[in-house]
């Protein structure tokens, strides 16, 4: 059975390695600052006993104040998971840090989330319109989309 | 030997192989830069069947969503059901009868043993063995597919599944259907192994070509056969057992090679494990209401919630965030394609053109899914 | 005369010699009676495909179009001529309106050659199988005409595999073909078939599979149907064509796949002789079971790949057909008169060997290219 570890230990963790990243943590995950993102990322995927090498999806939500960006971790070995986020505050051209040099299966989610909720990555080898044509004006997962 | 040893000059060319294809699956386009017969790189295009299917979520309410999430991978469509209905049911603390539980076991495995039926036929057809597979996998489908008329009405996309349970009740001639089914599968896969596990020009078209390292696949994300033929022993139904798998009893086949040839090798013992789920499923099924009272325009409490269960393709996962809504705030399907094909492009370069289409099937990928 | 006699000697007694007044009408005449009858093996050819096809592939094939579906071939050819024959914009219009032409052609002027009864041939040409291996090379320029003219990615990529396949599998079938021609001691098809008291397929098993692998591979049929493969290259170098230009491309498939039925009739399967029938049925009897023969490996077996396509020519073929030929010419030097059915035996042991030795020598094509 896949254990779901809890957010507040892990972000106690996190404190201790990386003092000031974590900005709110609660049972089932827990928010990261964006600038320490990579940095959190490859500790959480290098430390042994946390090794989170599976990376299972990345989304993000428009939260009209703020897009927090979700990712998911499995790590196989140990059968745990864990759910993390970041927050980006800026709704003209956002941009955060790419994961596609830890997790290569990041590649083709970034660019869709680029896409639909005009979130740049910034380090991503191919960032372009994934599912929309070069062109599209606008980016429709966005809660103000023609609305 | 190396492309760049060649006494000849060449020049490497742009080959479209476009959306509209006797074999991509579905409208998936690649360009491919071909050096003679050789692909030196392969660029994905997507999105010819985007249909917004995650804005759509939110506007209609949580049940009325659940016709989309068949068309979603529409030649798996019960799975995509149950991912859905599961993560509703964990976000709003809905209890599943056990009755209602059995029955979508028996949905999703049936609908395992219909999508490899469909895959290792394509398969084959892309190896080019002239349809003789495909139809013969073809006629157990419609047995398969001739069961979910017998429940829904529907040969494809079903609209089964409910929150809390199921939409209606199976007929009374549905088990002994199934009880008859399950014999007659289990030899028909057997002699099929028979025709063509050993032959000649598979073996040299498939084993050892797109080989899929077991680092890779996990760098990648990869799930699902795909994975499990690299030697990742990763299976949601053991690791991770969601409605009432850990009942069962089978294996996880998994190969070691991580070619095109294992990956076929294990579908077809996946699809002998699901036989045996099937069975046990079928002597052990309760009496019983088969959905929990729930209202029609759910609102479950606002939180966020994931599931996900193992798909024929892989790792299918729903995210759903909900603010005490009738409609999700927001839904994301995580996709066991999309994330599949981030490694094709390894898998692809330095094989020639008839691998490629090869090693393309055997990924096996659904544009809806992908595209959404 | 006895109806016996009629339908015995029908090719040769149904008009006298110089009916209906001098050499070219007559030879006219009968060119005109010969493509027709190729025209309608075709077709039966076609139909019997389908059917068979199909019913391999536990379903039902055609039966719709008349009765059990005999007609199916003519509705098609109906529906291609009445569509729009649409030619690519940038293409060559010269080089893509000739290619099906220089395609069709020489497939059909092999049947001039093939005896249908015993000097019924349409011209008895005492070089008949060496006439046949120089035109029969003479579809592959069509081809090539197709895939450039079409100005398509895809159809050059189909026609260059096609040119490297036919020049390759040339070898090994002339190779064959050499053996069967030193047991019977003549050029001449009818010769050979006058020659064959014991078939061939017999003293000549190897040459017999050979030239039944090499055949299949220049005509473009499974298993080496890489060259118009479906799935991977849309149709190879007939993707561009539509319309009538189509229709002759697959009637030129389908003709030589008849041809080569007939060919290896001939050679190894003793022509129009057997007992009873009259030969020209025995002909077509024995040309429409090789044909089921490429049909039921069609159904049966997978497409190889270009490289495996070469490797088995070049690796697995020519050495197996030059060392048939050297067995074959040391049996004909030492034994030349006799003990036919002791030569049989032993040339199927040879084959058995030779063949399962060579295969577990064999390497089937390159792996992954390094980029």
């Amino acid at each position: 059975m896949t254990v779901a570890l809890s957010g507040k230990k892990v972000a106690a963790q996190i404190e201790e390695k990386f003092p000031g990243s974590v900005v709110e943590s609660s049972e089932g995950s827990l928010v990261i600052k964006g600038e320490s993102l990579l940095a959190v990322a490859a500790f959480l995927r290098d430390t042994p006993e946390l090794g989170f090498d599976y990376l299972n999806y990345i989304t993000a939500v428009d939260y009209y104040s703020h897009f927090e960006i979700v990712y998911q971790l499995t790590s196989l070995g140990h059968n745990h998971t864990m759910m993390f986020k970041t927050r980006c505050y800026r709704r003209e051209s956002p941009v955060m840090p790419s994961v596609v040099g830890l997790w290569q299966g990041a590649d083709f989610q970034e660019r869709e989330i680029y896409d639909l909720m005009g979130i740049k990555f910034e380090g991503h080898p191919n960032m372009k319109r994934i599912f929309l044509w070069e062109g599209f004006e606008g980016y429709p997962l966005r809660k103000d989309y023609l609305s | 030997m190396t492309t760049t040893e060649m006494a000849l000059k060449t020049e490497p060319f742009v080959l479209n192989i476009g959306p509209v294809h006797p074999s991509t699956h579905g409208v998936y386009r690649m360009r491919v830069t071909l050096d003679g017969e050789v692909v030196l790189d392969m660029e994905p295009v997507f999105g010819y069947l985007h249909r917004g299917v995650e804005k759509l979520a939110e506007e209609r309410s949580y049940t009325g969503f659940i016709p989309l999430t068949d068309r979603l991978d529409y030649i798996a469509s019960m799975s995509n059901n149950l991912a859905y209905c599961l993560a509703v049911e964990r976000l709003a603390g809905v209890k599943v009868p056990e009755r209602a539980e059995y029955i979508r076991v028996i949905m999703a495995e049936l609908q395992r043993l219909a999508n490899h039926c469909i895959v290792v036929g394509a398969f084959f057809n892309d190896c080019g063995a002239y349809f003789t597979p495909f139809m013969y996998l073809f006629r157990e489908r419609e047995k398969i597919l001739d069961l979910f008329d017998m429940v829904c009405g529907q040969r494809l996309t079903y609209n089964y599944m409910r929150i809390g349970g199921l939409s209606q009740d199976i007929p009374d001639e549905f088990l002994p259907a199934l009880k008859k089914f399950l014999p007659q599968m289990k030899r028909f896969v057997d002699e099929y192994e028979c025709f063509i596990k050993q032959n000649e020009i598979l073996l040299a078209r498939a084993k050892g070509v797109g080989i899929l390292s077991r680092e890779t696949a996990i760098n990648c994300g990869i799930s699902g056969p795909v994975a499990r033929a690299s030697g990742i022993k990763w299976d949601l139904r053991k690791a991770d057992p969601y409605s009432i798998y850990d009942r069962f009893e089978f294996d996880i086949p998994f190969g070691e090679a991580g070619d095109c040839y294992d990956r076929y090798r294990v579908r077809m013992e996946e699809i002998k494990q699901s036989l045996r789920i099937l069975e046990q499923a079928a002597r052990q099924i309760p009496p019983g209401p088969v959905k929990t009272e729930v209202p029609h325009l759910i609102r479950p409490p606002a939180g966020e919630a994931y599931a996900h269960i193992e798909s024929p393709k892989g790792e299918l996962g729903f995210y759903l965030v909900s603010d005490n809504s009738i409609a999700p705030y927001r839904c994301h399907v995580r996709p066991p394609s999309l994330i599949n094909l981030t490694a094709l492009r390894e898998m692809v370069r330095g094989w020639k053109v008839a691998d490629l289409i090869i090693i393309f099937g055997s990924i096996d990928i659904t544009m809806g899914e992908v595209d959404r | 005369m006895a109806i016996n006699d009629v339908i015995h000697h029908l090719p040769m007694t149904a008009t006298p010699p110089d009916w209906p007044g001098g050499y070219w009408w007559h030879w006219l005449f009968f060119t005109v009676v010969l493509i027709g009858f190729v025209l309608a093996m075709v077709m039966g050819a076609i139909y019997i495909e389908r059917r068979v096809l199909g019913r391999m592939q536990s379903r039902l094939g055609p039966n719709r179009t008349g009765p059990f579906g005999l007609l199916q071939v003519v509705a098609d050819g109906i529906k291609l001529l009445l569509k729009e024959n649409i030619v690519p914009s940038n293409a060559d219009k010269v080089v893509h309106v000739l290619a099906p032409v220089v395609a069709l052609v020489p497939a059909m002027m092999i049947f001039a050659v093939v005896p249908f009864q015993d000097g019924a041939l349409l011209a008895d040409l005492n070089i008949g199988i060496l006439y046949i291996v120089a035109i029969s090379s003479i579809s592959t320029v069509g081809v090539f005409m197709a895939g450039w003219g079409s100005n398509s990615k895809y159809s050059l990529l189909g026609a260059m595999r096609n040119i490297a396949a036919v020049v390759s599998y040339e070898i090994p079938m002339v190779l064959a073909i050499v053996g069967v021609v030193l047991v019977a001691g003549s050029l001449s098809m009818n010769d050979i078939v006058l020659a064959q008291n014991i078939p061939f397929i017999l003293l000549q098993p190897l040459g017999f599979l050979i030239f039944f692998t090499a055949g299949c591979a220049e005509i473009n049929r499974s298993p080496f149907d890489l060259m118009e493969a479906d799935s991977e290259i849309v149709a190879g170098f007939h993707t561009e064509y539509s319309g009538m230009r189509f229709v002759i491309f697959y009637m030129a498939e389908y003709t030589e796949a008849i041809a080569i039925s007939a060919i290896i009739t001939t050679l190894f399967l003793g022509g129009w002789r057997g007992p009873l029938l009259p030969p020209w049925l025995w002909f077509i009897i024995k040309v429409i079971i090789v044909f089921f023969l490429m049909v039921w490996t069609r159904t049966t077996l997978p497409r190889v790949r270009i490289d495996q396509l070469m490797a088995l020519a070049w690796k697995f073929l020519l050495p197996l057909a030059l060392v048939n030929l050297f067995i074959t010419a040391v049996q004909v030097l030492v034994w030349p008169d006799g003990l036919p059915w002791l030569m049989v035996v032993i040339n199927i042991a040879i084959m058995v060997i030779l063949i399962l030795i060579w295969s577990k020598l064999f390497k089937l094509g390159w792996g992954r290219v390094e980029v």
